[in-house]
């Protein structure tokens, strides 16, 4: 009904418009063209004064009007640190900006109104350019867009700045997906463990996160829904990624917002300086906060009581794009040490034990069982008796020929037996239960055969390294599936003594 | 000339006023543009391909903001039952069974939002601006009898013309049009996965704007041909009005940059259709992980953009070059610094390639690349300040008249200078941090570059229709148009600025589930009314257009605005074929001797008067 009203409305104003438009045509060409277009003239000069004052006026007045919805200006302070800043040059550029605004708007309007043509046959000025004039209005504006680059520049790079080695930050890991964020918080290690996507199992491993890296074991895991809890004064640097399409981490109150993409890993750092409880404390102080917060509800809390952070998505992402909201909480440090004790890593509750070791390939089992990947690192920190596995060496099917990219990793068997010279290793074989176990015994010998022969051959003491084939017999994996048998071939590199 | 053999009064007379080119020597008038199909359809005549380009435009125009008014509904009234519009968009209303509300979906708000963007920009204030006046005055005000090719020249609208068809034709599919933001970023836009207007909707949305570019190609290469080599006997470049210069310019960024887009747009098709991984890489979507790997959402952005930015220019440049001339024949004097405004054309034509990355604060790029994008970026400002200086010192100490494509000029500058100076705020990256995404970005691109273009576009309209159709618009209609809708036009786009300011992000269906952003109802209310009131004004423009046509008042004098240029000098208001019946006219002077020595206005083709020092 009200659409038919309107649609109604339109037409009949087109009518009559039309009617109007009709009459001044016909009115004017009584009262002769130039009567008509002097006092034309006169009219919309007039008018164009009434609108640029109306405009000036309510331009400003409404900006007063908004300044308690805005932040930056009324209780909706920056609560980070960096967003201080920006205000500070946005407010920088709005003064500039502003005066030019006012001036150049009064300028077109009044010249237009004073210059209007009022059929006097008044002679007009033939200037046809003024250099002075146009260095001053070229220089000038030179001048301060200089001085807001350098300014604009200076924050943009502090703001941009990674954290450094050996800082104090908390990282945590948001993941957008159609349509919602997960977010990774770094367990008791504060390091985020790898994920790939091609490890993902959808209700089990949303993420695809990598169960064998030891990083990942502590992670907690927030599907959506959850509140997010930050601790105030800390530096918090969010890892930003992207399992489907482009999406976008965006904090309003904080300023914060990145993309979230997909294959490229970004990032933003900041730290939050107000918590929300200070938050709606500034709040409770203006009357527009203290109007129920749904107005259809008589029970409903006052806007400064349900005031909350959010994140949300800020980049077209599809059909659910406006629906992605995630609730936050900043604290002060020692609720937030509380509040993360509380957490329960998502290994402990969702895989170790709940999904059979071996079944994918970013479950490999009992992960301290199994032996670590051979590098620096480990064999750095590796006693007697510890075994690594050498994931990189591999042999043409069903021989013992090294294939040429396995140079890599045994050079670097090489290079740790000459770093340590007191280092004695055993290399042995093992294959899976597939063919015949006298065969697959011989096989698994020869092929650490090669690998031993490989080392002796850099000039190695022959003493220091020894090698042995088990077959099939020390299976680490489950042979009934592809993923466990995968397992089970492989090559292990044991320290006798260092 | 001095050898020519006179064979006929009317040569002797063409002699004397002009410049033979020997435009009569071949017969012609019998067989051109005889038959209905050959003057209305296929023309090869740049001014009937004007207003080809022109109808087009205004049809798209109407279309476009028809849908823009259908999401403001469901933004400003989302309660509201839109059950009434069901008869027009079919399943997209979903109706409520028990209580009878029908609800806008959300899919097809996102194609709704999607096509409004790129239908304004490119079938509207692309095709519609640059491709009408471009035609209809390059030819006219340079003094040349038509297009460097008449023919390249109508496959140019052609091409144009079954671009818009497949738009068009999308709009009615069944799984909806392209649904994933003008700037059609992938993923989104390459995988059906993530949204139904991937499919065929951007199959469809893909090939019409390879289409387009085919037509910009076309349109460009011949403007700027007709530019350089078929300017008539005295018509310097430094005597061209800055209308030309603009066309010009424009024409040349086109050139460049939709090359670019088309590349990008090839690439997006292989990986949509060939497996390929240009732009895509670790996607785990529909249940699945995909095989694509090592692809960069981020180049395609860079190759949008690298059209994008020089794109939003080639929507204004033509608009500045109406608003100059327009502004300095309705002052009755000289626009203010020519050479300068020239020079700032090329400069923002120049800058406007190395600024792309501005769109991509907030992307990925390494930040330390921002640093470089801001400072180009800041520097548009200079020469974009000059102009709008130079256009108020037009005015300064002229005979301002005031009519409705006078009042459309000033309109752009007002409107110029306020979506301007909002872009030195997003130029500066770290201002950007908030603000990208926001309100704040929709009302800064669409005062200045959407409010103001559509302004330097009404300015040309009203200003050239007697040329076009030998009749006058209504000025009443005319001036009413233009006050409610720049008063409109503000109501709608300036509160924006607080919206963004409070962070309301852009493209949200709703704002219900978040508390920052849900607090602005009556604003959004505001904001609808006042879109629903300014979209009535464009009715009442289209109404007073095609109303004049055959009705309006008719032009009794050949040159109605006492304007210097060329495109008055023709025999007839509505020039014929080859423009001037006898000989070119001779440029003696520049464009813009508006009261020099006291004299009101002196036409191009005014010989120099005894002792006169000459401008150009």
């Amino acid at each position: 009904m009200t659409a038919f009203f309107v649609v109604a409305c339109i037409i009949l104003f087109l009518i009559v418009a039309v009617q109007v438009g009709k009459i001044t045509e016909v009115y004017a060409r009584i009262r002769g063209e130039q009567v008509a277009q002097t006092s034309s003239n006169n009219f919309n000069a007039i008018f164009g004064l009434l609108f640029l004052v109306g405009f000036l006026v309510l331009s400003i007045g409404s900006a007063l009007y908004y300044k308690n919805y805005m932040l930056g200006y009324g209780p909706l302070h920056h609560a980070s640190k960096h967003g201080k800043s920006i205000q500070t040059l946005f407010n920088t550029t709005l003064f500039f900006t502003g005066i030019v605004f006012v001036l150049t708007q009064i300028a077109l309007f009044w010249y237009a109104y004073k210059y209007r043509d009022t059929n006097s046959k008044r002679k007009v000025l033939y200037i046809p350019h003024d250099n002075r004039l146009e260095v001053i209005w070229t220089v000038i504006p030179s001048i301060v867009m200089c001085g807001l680059v350098v300014g604009g520049l200076w924050v943009w790079n502090d703001v941009m700045t990674d954290t450094k080695e050996g800082e104090d930050y908390l990282e945590i890991e948001a993941t957008g997906y159609q349509f919602a964020w997960a977010i990774r918080y770094p367990g008791a290690d504060n390091a985020i463990g790898t994920k790939y996507f091609k490890n993902i199992v959808p209700g089990v491993n949303d993420l695809g996160v990598d169960f064998n890296d030891p990083k990942s074991q502590d992670d907690i895991l927030m599907l959506a829904g959850e509140e997010l809890v930050l601790p105030k004064g800390k530096k918090v640097r969010v890892r930003i990624t992207s399992r489907d399409v482009i999406h976008n981490f965006y904090l309003p109150h904080f300023s914060v917002k990145m993309d979230a993409i997909p294959g490229l890993p970004t990032f933003f750092v900041f730290t939050p300086t107000m918590t929300t409880e200070e938050y709606r404390q500034e709040l409770r102080k203006y009357p527009e906060y203290n109007v129920p917060e749904d107005p259809t509800d008589p029970n409903s809390p006052k806007k400064w009581e349900a005031f909350n952070y959010e994140l949300a998505c800020s980049k077209l992402c599809g059909v659910g794009h406006f629906s992605m909201r995630r609730q936050i909480r900043v604290v002060e440090q020692d609720e937030y040490n509380k509040w993360a004790a509380g957490l329960k890593p998502f290994f402990t509750e969702n895989i170790k034990g709940k999904v059979e070791p071996g079944k994918y390939s970013w479950y490999k089992g009992e992960v301290a069982a199994a032996p670590k990947e051979f590098n620096s690192q480990a064999l750095e920190s590796a006693k007697e008796g510890d075994v690594l596995e050498l994931n990189h060496i591999n042999f043409a099917t069903g021989s013992a020929n090294l294939t040429p990219e396995s140079v890599t990793e045994l050079s670097l068997i090489v290079d740790a037996l000459n770093k340590y010279p007191t280092l004695n290793v055993e290399v042995s074989g093992h294959t899976d239960n597939v063919g015949e176990a006298a065969k697959n015994k011989s096989l698994s010998e020869a092929r650490a055969k090669a690998v031993e022969d490989y080392v002796e051959k850099k000039g190695i003491d022959t003493k220091r390294i020894s090698s042995v084939g088990f077959g099939d017999s020390k299976p680490i994996a489950d042979n009934g599936s592809d993923v466990g048998r995968q397992l089970n071939r492989r090559t292990e590199f044991k320290i006798l003594s260092k | 000339m001095e050898n020519v053999v006179l064979k006929s009064p009317k040569e002797l007379v063409a002699k004397e006023t002009g410049w033979n080119d020997g435009f009569h020597d071949h017969h012609h008038g019998d067989k051109y543009q005889s038959g209905f199909i050959s003057t209305y359809i296929f023309s090869t005549d740049h001014k009937m391909i004007s207003k080809q380009f022109l109808v087009t435009g205004i049809i798209w125009a109407v279309i476009g903001s028809a849908m823009s008014v259908i999401f403001r509904m469901q933004l400003g009234f989302p309660e509201a039952s839109m059950t009434w519009i069901k008869p027009l968009l079919g399943k997209w209303i979903v109706v409520n069974a028990e209580s009878g509300v029908g609800k806008l979906d959300p899919e097809f708000y996102y194609a709704l939002v999607t096509m409004h963007g790129t239908i304004m920009v490119f079938f509207v204030l692309t095709a519609g601006l640059s491709g009408t006046f471009s035609n209809l005055l390059i030819p006219l005000q340079v003094g040349a009898r038509d297009m460097a090719s008449g023919f390249m020249n109508m496959l140019s609208y052609w091409f144009f013309f079954f671009s818009s068809i497949l738009m068009f034709y999308s709009l009615f599919l069944s799984t909806g049009p392209f649904a994933g933001g003008w700037t059609a970023y992938p993923p989104l836009s390459a995988l059906p996965q993530a949204s139904e207007g991937s499919g065929a909707g951007m199959t469809l949305w893909i090939s019409s704007l390879v289409m387009f570019v085919v037509s910009i190609l076309l349109g460009g290469i011949n403007y700027i041909t007709t530019v350089l080599n078929l300017r008539t006997k005295g018509m310097t470049m430094w005597r061209m009005p800055l209308t030309i210069w603009a066309f010009f310019v424009t024409a040349i960024l086109g050139l460049l940059s939709f090359p670019v887009l088309a590349s990008a747009f090839f690439l997006l098709t292989f990986d949509r259709s060939l497996g390929t991984s240009f732009f895509l890489s670790d996607i785990f979507i529909g249940g699945k992980a995909l095989d694509h790997v090592g692809g960069s959402p981020i180049l395609y952005q860079h190759l949008f953009w690298f059209l994008g930015h020089p794109e939003v220019y080639i929507v204004i440049l033509p608009a500045m070059g109406i608003v100059s001339e327009v502004l300095s024949v309705h002052s009755r004097k000289p626009v203010f610094g020519y050479r300068a405004m020239v020079y700032s054309i090329l400069a923002i034509g120049f800058l406007s390639f190395i600024v792309w990355a501005h769109h991509m604060f907030q992307s990925g790029v390494n930040p330390f690349i921002s640093n470089f994008f801001v400072v180009f970026t800041l520097i548009i400002a200079v020469p974009s300040a000059v102009k709008v200086f130079n256009w108020i010192a037009t005015i300064y100490g002229g005979n301002f008249r005031f009519t409705s494509a006078s009042l459309f000029s000033l309109g752009f500058v007002s409107m110029f200078i306020s979506g301007g100076l909002t872009g030195i705020f997003l130029g500066n990256s770290a201002i950007d941090i908030p603000n990208h995404d926001t309100y704040f970005v929709v009302a800064h691109f669409h005062i200045v570059m959407g409010v103001a273009a559509f302004f330097g576009m009404f300015a040309g309209i009203y200003n050239w229709y007697p040329k076009m159709y030998g009749r006058f618009m209504n000025e009443s209609l005319g001036k009413l148009h233009f006050w409610g809708t720049i008063i409109g036009a503000y109501a709608i786009f300036w509160p924006m600025h607080y919206l963004g300011l409070a962070g309301v992000p852009r493209r949200y269906y709703s704002f219900d589930s978040f508390q920052a952003f849900r607090q602005f109802s009556a604003t959004n209310e505001f904001i609808t009314v006042a879109t629903i009131i300014v979209f009535s004004l464009q009715i009442l423009f289209v109404v007073n257009f095609f109303w004049s046509i055959w009705k309006g008042k008719k032009v009794e004098d050949l040159n109605p605005w006492q304007s210097n240029t060329l495109e008055w000098t023709t025999e007839t208001i509505v020039p014929g074929h080859g423009n001037w019946e006898k000989n070119l006219p001779i440029v003696h002077r520049w464009s813009y001797d508006y009261g020099k020595d006291g004299v009101e206005y002196q036409m191009q083709t005014e010989p120099a008067r005894e002792g006169e020092v000459m401008e150009h």
